[in-house]
């Protein structure tokens, strides 16, 4: 069984980042899952919560915790046909960031909107 | 129902191992089917045969491969995440000139794609993290 056809059916995944991109590695696994999961042609949907919206935040600079900085990764989503990004209003706002901070378009949606967005999904993996 | 579950955290630090193994032994018990059980981020820890807890604790590690022996569970660690972290089968220790292995029975060691799986097949997918 190849990953391509796996699966059959195309299920609704939604990725619920809600961490920080640096202190813990949670994002960049996250991450990693999700290119990953990209081959199996599913329809893939990025939500951003909390401290999960600095994932997106630009100017990044990973130089003094010798870590790799994977921001420009979540540029490359779009040709893994991945696009619809989620953030949370209330997050953004709650710190001092606006949609023009972040590195890729996004939809920023408010919290009783993410709630919907997360009730249409069909597997949820919070990271 | 048919349950794929997903581990993120490893043994003893955090509660998600436990909460997770009681929730396999209690849909068993319900006559659920577990489709897998996949470990991810430092969840792969619970996959080392070598761990040692004192002998009046509960053995974290010992209870997952007991578990999967008894209903023939497909354990399986994530292979990146257990790289970074030592994880290792016989044949992963092999192809990187390691001079051990550490795979408790009953895991095995794979890709991501083998979660994603998980969530299509499985009627629910469950995390357990923190």
């Amino acid at each position: 069984m190849t990953e391509e056809n796996a699966g059959g059916v195309a299920k609704k995944f939604l990725y619920v980042n809600r961490r920080a991109p640096y202190g813990s590695i949670y994002a960049l696994e996250s991450l990693e899952v999700v290119l990953i999961g990209a081959a199996f042609e599913q329809d893939v949907s990025l939500a951003f919560l909390g401290d999960g919206v600095y994932q997106l935040t630009k100017g990044q600079d990973t130089k003094g915790l010798e870590v790799k900085n994977f921001s420009p990764t979540f540029r490359a989503l779009e040709d893994y046909d991945v696009t619809k990004l989620y953030v949370e209003k209330e997050a953004l706002e709650a710190r001092g960031l606006s949609e023009a901070d972040l590195v890729v378009p996004v939809e920023v949606v408010s919290t009783e909107r993410m709630a919907e967005i997360m009730e249409e999904q069909d597997v949820i993996l919070s990271f | 129902m048919k349950l794929s579950l997903l581990v993120n955290e490893g043994p003893y630090t955090h509660e998600a191992s436990d909460t997770a193994f009681q929730f396999a032994k209690a849909a068993l018990a319900k006559g659920h089917e577990i489709f897998r059980v996949f470990f991810y981020h430092d969840g792969v820890n619970n996959g080392t045969r070598l761990t040692v807890p004192p002998q009046d604790d509960r053995n974290i590690v010992k209870r997952w491969s007991e578990l999967a022996a008894q209903h023939k569970l497909d354990l399986v660690v994530c292979i990146a995440a257990a790289q970074r972290r030592g994880i290792m089968d016989a044949a992963e220790a092999k192809r990187h000139g390691k001079d051990a292995n550490n795979i408790a029975p009953g895991f095995r060691v794979s890709g991501l794609g083998q979660l994603i799986e998980a969530g299509i097949q499985a009627d629910r997918l469950v995390v357990f993290g923190d």
